[in-house]
């Protein structure tokens, strides 16, 4: 993305020279099955105006954005004026907003370029993508030696495929408990969930709305600086949207690490983690180390409640959130004899089962008898959960972990095993829950070839000091590995 | 106390009330949609009201003010950090699926509001508390033969759950709550108490018990829309419970319907029936703080209300306090009457409005903001008074002339020549052809049948068309009559 940014001012190449060719890269990974639409007349329109106002500004007619001229694909959870935005749901059929997301219109207006909108799983409800009524998307990694369908991780896994295969040279993302750092990892590639408030939710379909952040996915930390800077910025049309400044993120990248404290949570250490993993883990402590940073030993000790803590915080939101698609005002209406039915018939037949099954534990632990025992406890550990992390950032600036307990596991997979699918955001989810900025950095490759990712977490609204650490575990894991389907050139 | 006869004994009531009061503001509580009453269907809707995919409620701070304002108005503590909730179920005119309402911590905590009884007396009440939440839209079931349309306008309108402690004991004190709630809201400007239009709506708490008993269970009747059906509502309510009760019977906690038709009220839903709201915070909004100087601000900005107005009248203008609540239960009337008797005699002012002008106003329906005869006018009649132009009587006439017209009492008075006549010259040749016309009374009266003098006052006062001034007409009767 830089280097496209370079290029487009240098002049090397138009926006529409750029986006015809991601236009061509994405039909050529439509295999992958990670767009729920795709926009090119949109994008080359886009691109055309790009190019017109880079020749205005060369002329010294106003400023180009940040991100002129860029072709980026957009999670289908944001919602895009005139575009359809499903969510991946029947339910949402034939939506089609008046109205453009803040983070979109944000990215829009530092000149970036819609090539269309990426699948997920429904209601971002899965680390898999594989709950989208649209069907799943496919990784564009293969295990060595075996051509057995990947997931990407999710749920922001069609964003993390595009950008993976070269499709598109960024894409949107949103994390709930892990949705943008997951697969990225999945995907070999860098994703950022920012400090909750730190992004506006506003337009973007809610699931949990006390953890939703959105984030950029790219392929260098570079690229994630530079698009964060263009999503951020405070929204009063969002109560939760923090009224602060948006930081040069692309100026701290390289400050280095030196003498910085870097966190290692002893609880992130688990029983039956894969020795590659630890191993990756253990380079990074050295990279880190080598370029100068200090290794800090810490303890997050309610770590094991994050993820009871979350899925009962998460679902108890989404079973709100979700009550107003009823059939009443847009996308999906089933009919009834009565309006009960038409409800029933409705919601039965546009959600898929494991939003069903996340409404269902969401109505019952709000329920009455129900909810002290649930969701006010769960609402207890995730205060002693942030102050663990309050207490460790008293030590150290950074935390160093895995992304994820394992690389990429095949579609199919895990299916029939929601508990082994929700281990998936183990180390992802106390982060969300603490509403810390966090990102994930490919670092190696498993035995069987797939990439796998370092989390680096920073205190609230320090994501300078992520970035820092990122681009330093970034540099030295050099990490040039290349998926098995390249849709383009990456330039 | 008043009790309650029943078959075995007397009876007590026990009411307390929930008000919703629609707060006076030009935006919605969480939108910035227009909140006009009677605009067409669906016009006055934000993305937000339509609960659209990924809107995000914004506290509206008007609101917010006007709900410290009547917290503030009540007495009542104010609660610098209150929380929002969404209390979840399903319904077509609530498009988020879960009304955005205040549980466990309300913006506004206890107060008291004194009741203006029948003969002065008073009474306090408790209030519970007031909570900010949002209004629903309206189900229109009668646009299509099959379907219910939905009109949005109402969705996401800012209300104020006012709750009172169950201290009231007869439907005339709940009215008489209504009536004092209704006047303190409009004094402040928070609520137009317009109970017809629905922006003043009230559910009632009815149960009942022997005099000193514990309390009984109480039966919720929902969404009466007049003072007079609440007071109806309550009394058929507690008559069917202590009915049942005698018979053996026991009271089911339930929510009622009344029905203004036939004055009764009808189970709607029972106990085991009533919704699980699933109340928990609501994550789009964090916890709402309100600063002291905040509250400070606008309790420096309140005007006189009701009571403290009532005291002032009685002190300062001699009335009683039933005259003195009378003139005080609206602002309009209390400033109309202030304006009238300022610089002339209050207690004959009090009379002139409490007396003639309501009884002008009554009769037509009109509101004292529409008043025929101004406050201006009705000081100027009573100068006319004053000055000995016009007797009470003839003022009476100038008066209902100025509430025909509109004139001026002097333009009147000019116009209709009813001004007095005091000149003792005129009135001793009338005096002198009454007694010529009527000799043979006069030898009567002489006689020592002095009750006709008023006869002779009365002739006179007929032959000058009432302008004699009855005071001289007496004098000169007297002399004439006693020589």
């Amino acid at each position: 993305m830089a280097q496209a940014r370079d290029g487009l001012a240098k002049g090397d190449f138009t926006s529409v020279e750029l986006t015809q060719a991601h236009i061509a890269a994405l039909e050529a990974s439509r295999e992958l099955n990670a767009f729920v639409t795709e926009t090119p007349e949109q994008a080359l329109e886009a691109a055309k105006a790009s190019d017109a106002r880079r020749v205005s500004s060369n002329s010294g007619g106003g400023e180009a954005g940040s991100m002129e001229g860029l072709p980026i694909a957009i999670k289908d959870l944001f919602c895009t004026e005139g575009v359809l935005t499903t969510a991946s749901s029947h339910i949402l059929d034939g939506f089609t907003p008046q109205y453009e997301s803040t983070v979109t219109a944000n990215l829009w207006r530092a000149g970036a370029v819609m090539l269309g909108k990426t699948n997920l799983d429904e209601f971002a409800m899965g680390s898999a993508t594989v709950t989208s009524y649209y069907g799943p998307t496919v990784n564009p990694w293969r295990r060595s030696g075996d051509d057995k369908k990947l997931v990407p991780g999710g749920s922001s896994g069609g964003s993390a495929a595009v950008v993976a295969a070269r499709a598109a040279l960024g894409a949107t993302g949103t994390d709930t408990g892990g949705s943008i750092r997951q697969p990225a990892s999945f995907c070999g590639i860098v994703g950022i969930k920012p400090t909750y408030g730190r992004c506006s939710r506003w337009g973007i379909v809610a699931f949990a709305s006390s953890l939703d952040q959105a984030g950029p996915m790219t392929r260098t930390v570079r690229d994630g600086a530079i698009m964060l800077g263009a999503m951020a910025g405070h929204d009063a049309r969002d109560s939760t949207s923090a009224d602060r400044e948006v930081p040069d993120f692309e100026a701290a990248l390289e400050k280095g690490v030196k003498g910085l404290k870097v966190g290692i949570p002893e609880e992130y250490q688990m029983k039956g983690m894969s020795p590659e993993l630890l191993a990756l883990w253990d380079q990074g402590k050295a990279w880190l180390t080598a370029a100068g940073a200090e290794m800090v030993p810490v303890s997050l000790p309610h770590t094991k409640y994050a993820l009871p803590t979350y899925y009962i915080v998460a679902p108890a939101e989404a079973s709100s959130n979700l009550a107003r698609y009823d059939g009443v005002r847009y996308g999906l209406r089933e009919e009834g004899e009565t309006l009960q039915e038409m409800y029933e018939n409705t919601r039965g037949e546009g959600f898929g089962a494991e939003v069903t099954r996340r409404v269902l534990i969401g109505t019952y632990v709000l329920s009455a008898g129900y909810y002290d025992a649930y969701y006010l406890k769960a609402q207890k550990l995730r205060t002693l959960i942030s102050r663990d992390f309050r207490e460790a950032f008293d030590k150290v600036d950074v935390l160093l972990t895995p992304t994820a307990p394992s690389p990429a596991f095949a579609i199919g997979e895990k299916m029939d095993d929601p508990i082994a699918m929700y281990l998936n955001d183990v180390f992802t989810v106390p982060a969300s829950l603490a509403g810390l900025p966090a990102a994930s950095i490919p670092a190696g490759l498993s035995g069987d070839g797939l990439p796998l990712g370092l989390q680096l977490i920073a205190r609230p609204f320090d994501e300078e000091t992520m970035f820092r650490a990122a681009r330093a575990v970034e540099d030295a894991a050099a990490f040039d590995a290349e998926p098995t389907l390249m849709a383009g050139d990456g330039s | 106390m008043t009790m309650l006869q029943g078959n075995t004994g007397d009876w007590e009531m026990v009411i307390g009330l929930e008000v919703h009061a629609q707060v006076i503001s030009e935006a919605k509580l969480f939108s910035g949609a227009a909140t006009a009453f009677g605009a067409e269907p669906n016009t006055q809707v934000s993305l937000v009201d339509a609960a659209m995919p990924g809107m995000l409620p914004v506290i509206n701070r008007v609101a917010v003010e006007q709900a410290v304002r009547t917290g503030l108005g009540l007495k009542a503590e104010i609660n610098l950090v209150s929380v929002f909730d969404r209390k979840n179920y399903f319904y077509p005119d609530l498009p988020q699926g879960y009304q955005i309402s205040q549980f466990p911590k309300p913006i506004v905590g206890q107060g008291t509001l004194i009741l203006d009884l029948a003969g002065g007396e008073t009474r306090e009440v408790g209030i519970t508390r007031i909570h900010l939440e949002q209004d629903a839209g309206k189900s229109l079931h009668d646009q299509h033969p099959s379907n219910t349309f939905i009109d949005l306008n109402r969705s996401g309108v800012t209300l104020m759950e006012i709750v009172s402690e169950p201290d009231m004991r007869t439907p005339e004190e709940a009215g008489a709550y209504l009536h004092k709630l209704r006047s303190i809201l409009r004094y402040l400007g928070t609520c137009d108490g317009n109970m017809e239009q629905g922006s003043l709506r009230c559910d009632a708490n009815v149960s009942v018990r022997r005099p000193g008993d514990e309390l009984g269970t109480r039966c919720e009747i929902k969404n009466v829309n007049s003072i007079r059906f609440v007071q109806q509502a309550i009394d058929y309510e507690a008559r069917r419970q202590i009915e049942l009760i005698e018979e053996g019977g026991t009271v089911d906690q339930e929510t009622r319907l009344f029905d203004s038709g036939n004055g009764t009220t009808r189970s709607m839903r029972s106990k085991e029936e009533a919704h699980d709201y699933r109340y928990f915070p609501d994550p789009d909004l964090l916890p709402l703080e309100i600063s002291q100087g905040f509250v400070e601000e606008i309790r420096a900005s309140l005007p006189e209300l009701p009571d403290a107005k009532k005291e002032r009248f009685v002190s300062d203008y001699g009335l009683g306090t039933e005259d003195a609540g009378l003139l005080t239960a609206e602002r309009a009337t209390a400033d109309f009457y202030e304006k009238v008797a300022k610089g002339r005699d209050p207690k004959l002012a009090c009379n002139w409005v409490t007396g003639e002008l309501f009884g002008v106003l009554n009769k037509s329906g009109l509101g004292i903001g529409d008043s025929p005869v101004s406050a201006a006018a009705l000081g100027g009649l009573i100068d006319l008074i004053a000055d000995g132009t016009l007797s009470g009587r003839l003022a009476k006439d100038v008066f209902e002339a100025m509430a025909e017209t509109g004139k001026e009492a002097s333009v009147v008075v000019e116009e209709k020549g009813l001004k007095q006549v005091s000149d003792s010259g005129a009135i001793e040749a009338e005096v002198d052809k009454v007694l010529q016309a009527y000799a043979d009374k006069v030898a009567e009266y002489k006689g020592g049948k002095d009750k006709l003098f008023g006869f002779f006052v009365g002739q006179v006062m007929k032959a000058t068309g009432g302008k004699a001034n009855p005071g001289v007409v007496n004098e000169v009767l007297k002399k004439k009559l006693g020589g």
